[in-house]
């Protein structure tokens, strides 16, 4: 399990130290996550790391219990609502309806593009 | 009442309680939300939330001192961002036979989500730094909060509306998928990846581990994405200030 988390912290950090030096408008987090895929793409050409057998290592287990409860990670952020209880009072309304509609029209807008474009593009192969 | 008292005054100040009742809450709602079949209305996300903000509130805890605890658990957003690594890599295939329809959703959708929000928002009289502090909400949280700080928002606003729209849209995407009869799971999990970025993805990791690999990667791209589009809507169509 260390030695995943190793791994894991490895990757942020490395990610962090990237983009904060270079000023890039990308998550350290999210350029850990790929720097860790082109490390596992890499080394798989040396069949060090297969696809099939990845879940089974140690690194697969703890990177999968940590993405079954990637729920709770969010509740310290949402309970800091009680700090904000006064504006979402006073503008309860506009921010519900806005936040309504901006949901369901990205979640429609979305899957239409992705359906449609990847129609396209399999009927030209 | 004395030495209970002299307890709580004790234990309310540690770490370890707040923790422990986030933990237990979260292990208490996640269970809830197995009996009623992963029904996308019983939110594990939600109930946890809503049932501590109201322990706080009741008991007079400052966030601050919650924090303190739950920090650890906010921690782990980091490694656990990394972890979608390893879904990537094991579906790497599909990702890069789905890179065009990805990007394209990826722009329509991110524009949909920043430019739809401020218009319903400006509707009603509503001051700019909340306009501002709305705008990235689609976006993963710590990213939404440094975007929303630089252009003049309210970064602890926007975290709040960041995990109502995650909510929400963990919520709402099945049934409306379902209606729509779209049941391609690599659409249907980009789409709440770009809509409702993490909490879209543990809800999409819930249904099919391919659409949870869809949001996660969605995520990941639409906090880059937003972070270059988001400045350069204020600058263009929100003047002034």
């Amino acid at each position: 399990m260390l030695r995943a988390l190793a791994i894991l912290f490895t990757c942020q950090l490395a990610g962090e130290a990237i983009t904060r030096s270079l000023e890039l408008p990308l998550p350290g987090p999210v350029l850990g996550l790929l720097i860790l895929v082109a490390i596992l793409l890499a080394i798989e050409r040396w069949r060090l790391v297969d696809p099939s057998t990845i879940d089974e290592t140690s690194l697969g287990k703890v990177s999968n219990g940590l993405l079954a409860t990637l729920g709770i990670l969010f509740v310290p952020a949402g309970v800091g609502a009680i700090q904000e209880l006064g504006l979402l009072g006073t503008y309860g309304p506009a921010l519900a309806a806005a936040l309504l509609v901006s949901t369901v029209l990205t979640l429609v807008v979305t899957v239409w593009v992705f359906v449609g474009v990847s129609r396209l593009t399999e009927r030209k192969d | 009442m004395g030495i209970p008292f002299a307890l709580w005054v004790y234990l309310s100040a540690t770490p370890l309680l707040w923790l422990t009742l986030t933990v237990v809450v979260w292990v208490f709602a996640d269970w809830l939300a197995q009996r009623a079949g992963r029904n996308p209305l019983v939110n594990p996300v939600m109930i946890t939330i809503v049932a501590i903000a109201v322990l706080l509130v009741a008991t007079g805890t400052p966030y601050g001192t919650y924090f303190d605890g739950a920090q650890f658990v906010y921690f782990l957003l980091g490694p656990a961002t990394v972890a979608i690594a390893l879904p990537l890599y094991k579906n790497w295939s599909t990702v890069r036979r789905k890179a065009l329809p990805m990007l394209a959703a990826l722009v329509a959708g991110s524009t949909t989500a920043i430019v739809s929000a401020v218009a319903v928002a400006a509707a009603w009289d509503v001051p700019r730094t909340v306009l501002i502090s709305l705008a990235p909400k689609s976006v993963t949280a710590a990213v939404a909060m440094s975007i929303s700080d630089h252009l003049g928002g309210l970064p602890s606003l926007t975290a709040v509306l960041v995990v109502i729209t995650g909510v929400l849209g963990a919520v709402i995407v099945t049934p409306l998928m379902n209606a729509m009869r779209l049941h391609d799971y690599a659409a249907r999990g980009f789409a709440a990846g770009v809509a409702a970025h993490g909490i879209g993805a543990a809800r999409a990791f819930v249904v099919d581990p391919l659409a949870g690999t869809m949001a996660g990667i969605a995520m990941g791209l639409n906090a880059v994405f937003s972070s270059l589009l988001v400045p350069v809507f204020v600058r263009l169509f929100m003047a002034g200030g």
